[in-house]
């Protein structure tokens, strides 16, 4: 870090008191029902060398109130309070002076680094601009020459080449780390970071929030980090604060708000977030409901339609926020937070959810059940194009490359990898039922390869899709009594045989007869995957191909379908294929679980088994980068940082395809390496129910 | 600015514009109410439009002025007044008289009513065509795609206006409707493309996937999901293609390549009433003023079309007409500017 | 890239051929020049109609009259008139005068419509955005044979006022003028002014709707904010990171917006009395003559070849996404 070292000087300016704050800010927005009142009154401060997390759902104001800071607001927004940065008003400042503030003293990480950089301009001339927008002596080649450091600085391999690239030959992590190297390129006071791990892997996410800590390291900032998920902030956050409906209904050091909660929402959330250190299936809470729309907000606590511990007294009037548990650090808003100190009880109670019961299949050993799927060998290739207009072939993508598994009735089996891994394909393979590549397909025993056009049909019949943007996954122009029908139509039912399932199908997923006269846009994104699930459901299929379905959704939300589909399964004993990239989630659902890695299967097994303990070094890195929503646990745990990204599957490693990240491998002598690099590793037997393809695989501790 | 307010969070609202306020999604406890036909949704949403209104107005007036002014009119367009030649507008002569004593009302109106009837027809034929052509080429793609790109792209080296004027002594002394016919054969091509550009992305949509996977027909998809998710740029375009088959048959017409005497269109007439467009500006002024008010309403209403077709458009439920209205504006805009910029990326 | 660039050079040299014969074929096919002939009174005697055949080659199957025109046009001869002049000799005066009036109201319309498309992006909903919005879309509905009319009646005012006939609107210069080779280039720009502006007119309206949904689309993007939250101001956040990549879809319509031109262009020429393709065309059809419908066609496909590869270049040019 010597780079770093002439680059930023080592300590925060040692003024006195907070870098930040803000009092009574207040932002409102003009809308066609009303004034929106994003933002009603808030209050907090950071200071130099802090990290401050915000978590809140989707539409909690959490977002607007940090583009308030920088001044960022649309021009029809209404702001009022104050924000003050080192003791100076920001409100009220014009934007030429905003503009000498910005990127200097605050800067700000986005949330989405594939749109956030201009396509046109290469990236080391953008951290440039950063530099010399502010300093104004420094020439073109000082600034480019800075620029490569700063990339350095933030991980980029080859940084002096890739400074020369276009954003969009950046990988989603590369590019969030060239926004954090802009972010830090004047080695500001305060970096407000939105959501900056949200659009990506787990394992990207783990090396960008390293990348922060590194960031804060240096610069010795104030941070503000804003999500939705408490599991990421858990390690890195030194404060939080909860916010709903553009207030913050608590706040207090992290150790104390995850370990007693005194908000039910906040309660909520936490009890929302599949654990991966979970010893035994639990179900998860979700917070049913809509947040509040924030025009002309009833009186009384916003949280209250959706709380579990309402009574009438919440309605009456918004309760500020107050000590709890006898700390002025501590503090919530819920007249009831004695109850929540006196009982300390867990969310599930609160929320009242109750386990599912496990269906009579699951009883059953699983080899005495029948195979509902099977792959084997399963090969798909791409031709490699270039350009994104004028496209040309210039290599081969192995998507997948010889993948095998099987799932039984009844049964889930997780698939799991990083974005690029292969498992889409896979799926998309699986569902397309047409000739494949290589290796075959069995559904219920047949083989695609052999289907005559009216077993295809019954085959459709019997496999259906989730797909994973709810937003997509419906047709806009259909009410959804019409996307409900459209298989049954497919599949010659009846009409009056539809016209009584629709409503069967909505009450299963818990929506009402009405809705079906409704059009999709008329839902929100955990109603609409409803809507999905039900439309899957609609022809009593046996197996239901899942790709993602939760991973677009907020945490509460999610929680709510992933317990649907728990149910669901139970009851309709059926089989999942869950395609996902989030461990915990997979944790929770899945019997067995797959973890792919550049068109294969690394490590397969029952769930306790492979989480529990884990032989392939692929699988131990992603576990280790899952955050685990317990701030005590997460600064002890030792992380797995996987250096770089996915290599390109236009080009695999030779060997092991996992040895250019593999730490064990780096820790091998040299003359063990030599078969990792020559020999590529088949899955071998660990135990029962667990096969993992490594040459070395050795227990490591990942929790 | 059209800053999505809601910009935290993972889009659970990210569709609607305007944030989390105009969000309604059905809550649990929200009464359901009864089915509204889509037609009548449409229709209701339409008429919140106040410039698409009067838009229609305005067409449906052109179209009974056209048909139904005969009716009561003082003077047939075949009827010569010799007491009366070039004579400014009067009383009698509403919109005064040619060099032979012709009444230009008459005349005017006559004009009308071919120059909307050829609109319309082309309009229809036209935007029929492209959406079955560029439908298909961009659903099933390889060789018909292929065949249909090349045919788009001569039309782009060879304008229609070229090969209309080229085979006007071919159609002279037959019937218009062959005219007709040939001009909404040769403007198909553009929108074709912009509807295959569209395909290729409704293509990939997961509704589509869905019903792919659960054993749907092709042609089934493409009416049923793809076609109609292009429903409102077809409108948009149908309206626009009435208003360019207008342009295109009075710009023919003009040179004598399209609606050949006795029979007048207002391009026939806006023709012989240029030379004196100065001097004697009722025989120019009139017929112009006929055609751009037509052309300007059929572009409004297509516009409003839009609006009120497409669910999720800002339009639709909202109170405040003043801010939908300029919601819809920039929807339209992007729909517009994406659409032939996608043509033209595909073309490469 | 170069590659890429000349194959699609090579794809439009084959569009441009194949447009020519399909213009030449449906010519030949549908024009009777002779008809024209016998019209005459009195009628020509029967040898003259005979020789007149001759010379036509109408002795020889169309695609083969095409093969010789094709020949000819290869060592610069455009072949001959249905009146028995030599194709060429009118062409490079006509292309002059028409190039003359596209390539100054392509240039304008282009540039003003961009500016205006900018501006009222940046400045949306407020009332110039509004002015902006109703002027393109009366332009746009107006065709080019009404406001060709309109603007001269406009001129005519203008000249008026200003008490001297300023403003030319009948042919390209004065006939006979006589004078120094600068008071010739002024006599021809006060003929120039009138036609440019009805073509820019239409350019302008075509091109400042794109371009203002083009900035829409970028101003609400993320990258702005990125680039306000680096601290750059709000101007330069717009022209240098806005406006630029607003300018990438733009390349793509400059092919479609020839083909605007073209036809907006055979009117302007008819309107205002400059003898260029546009008018030559209508000409050819009259006359039935299929030469020169073919010449003006191949004119019109080497325009749009040059337009369409230009825009090919020009996106690869804004775009490094489309370059490597």
């Amino acid at each position: 870090m010597t780079a770093a070292q002439t680059m930023f000087d080592e300590q925060a300016p040692s003024e006195n008191g907070p870098v930040l704050r803000v009092s009574d800010l207040t932002v409102s927005f003009p809308s066609e029902s009303g004034r929106v009142q994003a933002v009603r009154g808030l209050n907090y401060e950071v200071s130099a060398g802090e990290v401050l997390g915000i978590v809140g759902e989707s539409g909690s104001g959490k977002s607007v109130s940090s583009l308030a800071v920088m001044g960022l607001l649309p021009q029809q927004a209404r702001i009022s309070g104050s924000i003050k940065f080192r003791d100076r008003e920001l409100l009220g400042l014009s934007d030429d002076q905003l503009s000498k503030i910005r990127g200097k003293r605050i800067s700000m990480v986005f949330q989405d680094p594939l749109s956030a950089l201009t396509p046109v301009y290469t990236v080391g001339d953008q951290i440039a601009e950063a530099l010399r927008a502010h300093g104004h002596s420094m020439s073109k080649q000082q600034a480019h020459n800075r620029a490569v450091e700063l990339l350095d600085l933030v991980g980029i391999p080859n940084a002096a080449n890739r400074a020369k690239a276009f954003p969009h030959e950046f990988s989603g992590g590369m590019r969030q780390r060239a926004v954090i190297a802009i972010a830090i390129a004047n080695d500001p006071d305060l970096i407000i970071a939105d959501e900056p791990t949200t659009a990506l892997d787990v394992t990207v996410q783990a090396q960008v929030l390293e990348v922060l800590k590194t960031a804060q390291e240096v610069t010795g900032a104030g941070i503000v980090i804003i999500t939705h998920d408490l599991g990421v902030v858990a390690g890195f956050a030194d404060r939080l604060m909860v916010m709903y409906a553009g207030k913050a209904v608590e706040t207090g050091q992290v150790d104390e708000i995850y370990a007693h909660p005194r908000m039910p929402y906040t309660l909520g959330l936490l009890g929302s977030i599949p654990r991966l250190d979970a010893e035994e299936r639990q179900p998860l809470v979700p917070i049913e409901g809509q947040p509040p729309s924030l025009v002309d907000l009833p009186p009384g606590c916003p949280f209250a339609p959706r709380c579990p511990m309402v009574v009438d007294a919440c309605r009456e009037a918004e309760p500020p926020l107050s000590d709890v548990d006898g700390s002025e650090q501590h503090r919530a808003a819920c007249i009831r937070a004695n109850e929540l100190i006196a009982e300390d009880p867990d969310a599930a109670e609160v929320f009242e959810v109750e386990a599912v019961e496990e269906a009579a299949i699951a009883k059953v050993p699983r080899e005495q059940r029948p195979i509902v799927l099977s792959v084997n060998e399963l090969v798909k290739h791409f031709p490699l194009t270039k350009g994104a207009v004028f496209k040309r072939r210039v290599g081969t993508v192995h998507a997948v490359d010889g993948v095998s598994f099987d799932i039984r009735a009844g049964e889930t089996l997780g698939l799991v990898g990083e974005s690029g891994c292969g498992k889409t394909t896979t799926l998309m393979e699986i569902l397309g039922l047409d000739t494949l590549m290589g290796g075959d397909i069995a559904i219920l025993g047949n083989l695609t390869t052999s289907l005559t056009k009216q077993s295809r049909r019954e085959i459709r019949r019997d496999m259906q899709v989730v797909f994973q943007d709810p937003m997509a996954s419906l047709d806009p122009r259909m009410p959804i009594g019409d996307v409900l029908a459209e298989p049954m139509q497919v599949h010659g039912y009846s009409k009056q045989k539809i016209a009584s399932r629709i409503p069967e199908l909505l009450d299963l997923v818990g929506l009402r007869a009405e809705h079906a006269e409704r059009y999709p846009a008329e839902f929100s994104g955990g109603q609409r995957q409803r809507i999905g699930i039900a439309r899957a459901l609609a022809l009593e299929p046996k197996l239901i191909v899942l790709d993602e379905p939760v991973s677009a959704l907020d945490v509460s939300i999610q929680a709510g379908v992933i317990n649907l589909l728990d149910e669901l399964k139970a009851k309709l004993e059926l089989a999942y294929l869950f395609v996902a990239h989030d461990l915990s989630v997979v944790r929770h659902i899945a019997d067995r679980v797959a973890v792919m890695y550049l068109g294969k299967i690394v490590e397969i097994g029952e769930v306790d088994g492979v989480f529990g303990d884990a032989k392939h070094p692929y699988t131990q890195a992603l576990l280790s980068a899952i955050p685990i929503p317990d701030p005590v646990a997460e600064r002890s745990r030792e992380r797995i940082i996987l250096t770089g990204d996915l290599p390109s599957p236009a080009n695999p490693p030779r060997g092991c395809r996992f040895h250019t990240r593999c730490f064990t491998f780096a820790a091998l002598p040299e003359d063990k390496r030599q078969r990792c690099l020559d020999e590529e590793p088949v899955l071998a037997a660990h135990g029962d129910d667990q096969q993992a393809a490594c040459h070395f695989p050795r227990a490591r501790a990942v929790l | 600015m059209t800053v999505t307010i809601d910009s935290d969070g993972s889009g659970e609202h990210a569709n609607t514009p305007g944030g989390s306020a105009s969000v309604s999604p059905v809550d649990a406890g929200a009464p359901g109410d009864l089915r509204t036909s889509r037609a009548k949704l449409v229709v209701r949403r339409f008429a919140r439009n106040r410039n698409a209104l009067i838009g229609l107005v305005v067409i449906v007036l052109l179209y009974a002025a056209a048909f139904l002014s005969p009716l009561f009119a003082p003077w047939s367009y075949t009827e010569l007044d010799y007491d009366n030649f070039l004579v400014s507008p009067s009383g009698s002569h509403w919109f005064g008289t040619s060099k032979v004593g012709e009444d230009m009302f008459a005349l005017v109106m006559r004009g009308l009513q071919k120059s909307l009837t050829i609109g319309l027809l082309v309009g229809l034929i036209s935007t029929s065509l492209s959406a079955i052509v560029g439908a298909t080429a961009g659903y099933f793609g390889g060789w018909v795609d292929r065949a249909m790109m090349w045919l788009v792209d001569l039309l782009l080296v060879l304008p229609s206006f070229l090969i209309l004027a080229i085979l006007s002594p071919a159609f002279k002394g037959k019937t218009w409707l062959i005219f007709v016919l040939l001009l909404g054969l040769f403007s198909w091509m553009i929108t074709a493309r912009i509807v295959r550009g569209m395909t290729f992305t409704l293509r990939e949509r997961e509704y589509v996937k869905a019903a792919r996977f659960m054993g749907q027909a092709p042609w089934r998809i493409i009416v049923k999901h793809i076609v109609p998710n292009m429903a409102s740029l077809l409108i948009i375009d149908a309206t626009v293609n009435v208003g360019a088959a207008v342009i295109a048959e009075t710009g023919l017409s003009y040179f004598g390549f399209g609606v050949q005497p006795p029979d007048v269109s207002l391009g026939t007439l806006i023709a012989s009433g240029t030379e004196s467009a100065q001097t004697f500006p009722w025989l120019f002024l009139f017929p112009s003023m006929f055609l751009v008010v037509f052309v300007l309403a059929v572009n409004v209403v297509g516009d409003g079309l839009r609006d009120a077709i497409d669910p999720n458009s800002a339009g639709g439920r909202r109170k405040d007409r003043r801010k939908a209205r300029k919601e819809y504006q920039d929807a339209k805009d992007k729909a517009r500017a994406n659409a032939p910029a996608l043509a033209g990326k595909e073309a490469s | 890239m170069i590659g890429f660039l000349a194959r699609r050079l090579v794809n439009y040299v084959i569009l441009c051929l194949v447009a020519t014969f399909l213009a030449y074929l449906l010519a030949s096919l549908t024009f009777d020049p002779v008809a024209i002939l016998m019209q005459r009174n009195p009628p020509p005697p029967e040898a003259a109609i005979a020789a007149k055949r001759l010379a036509l080659h109408f002795d020889q199957p169309i695609p083969l009259r095409f093969v010789h025109w094709l020949g000819g046009v290869v060592h610069g001869d455009f072949g001959r008139t249905v009146t028995d002049h030599n194709v060429g000799d009118e062409l490079l005066p006509r292309m002059g005068v028409s190039l003359r009036l596209f390539l100054v109201g392509v240039t304008v319309g282009v540039i003003l419509g961009v500016i205006l498309g900018v501006v009222s992006a940046i400045r949306q909903y407020k009332i110039s955005d509004y002015a902006a919005t109703v002027f393109s879309f009366v332009i746009l509905s107006t065709p080019v044979f009404v406001i060709g009319p309109l603007l001269k009646t406009g001129a005519l005012q203008v000249n008026d006022w200003l008490g001297t006939e300023y403003l030319k609107f009948t042919g390209e210069q004065t006939p006979g003028f006589d004078g120094s080779w600068l008071a010739s280039l002024g006599d021809r720009l006060r003929y120039l002014i009138v036609p440019t502006l009805t073509i820019a007119l239409q350019q302008i309206a075509y091109y400042s709707r794109y371009q203002r949904s083009a900035m829409l689309d970028v101003l609400g993007s993320d990258f702005l904010r990125t680039a306000s939250a680096k601290g750059l101001t709000r101007r330069r956040v717009l022209f240098k990171h806005g406006l630029r990549t607003a300018l990438i879809p733009m390349a793509t319509l400059f092919a479609f917006g020839f083909g605007l031109l073209i036809v907006g262009g055979t009117f302007t020429e008819h309107i205002f009395g400059w003898y260029g393709m546009g008018d030559w065309l209508i000409v050819g059809v009259n006359t039935q003559d299929a030469n020169v419908v073919a010449t003006v066609t191949l004119f019109v496909a080497v325009l749009v070849l040059i337009s369409g590869w230009l825009s090919d270049v020009l996106y690869a040019a804004l775009d490094p996404r489309v370059r490597v």
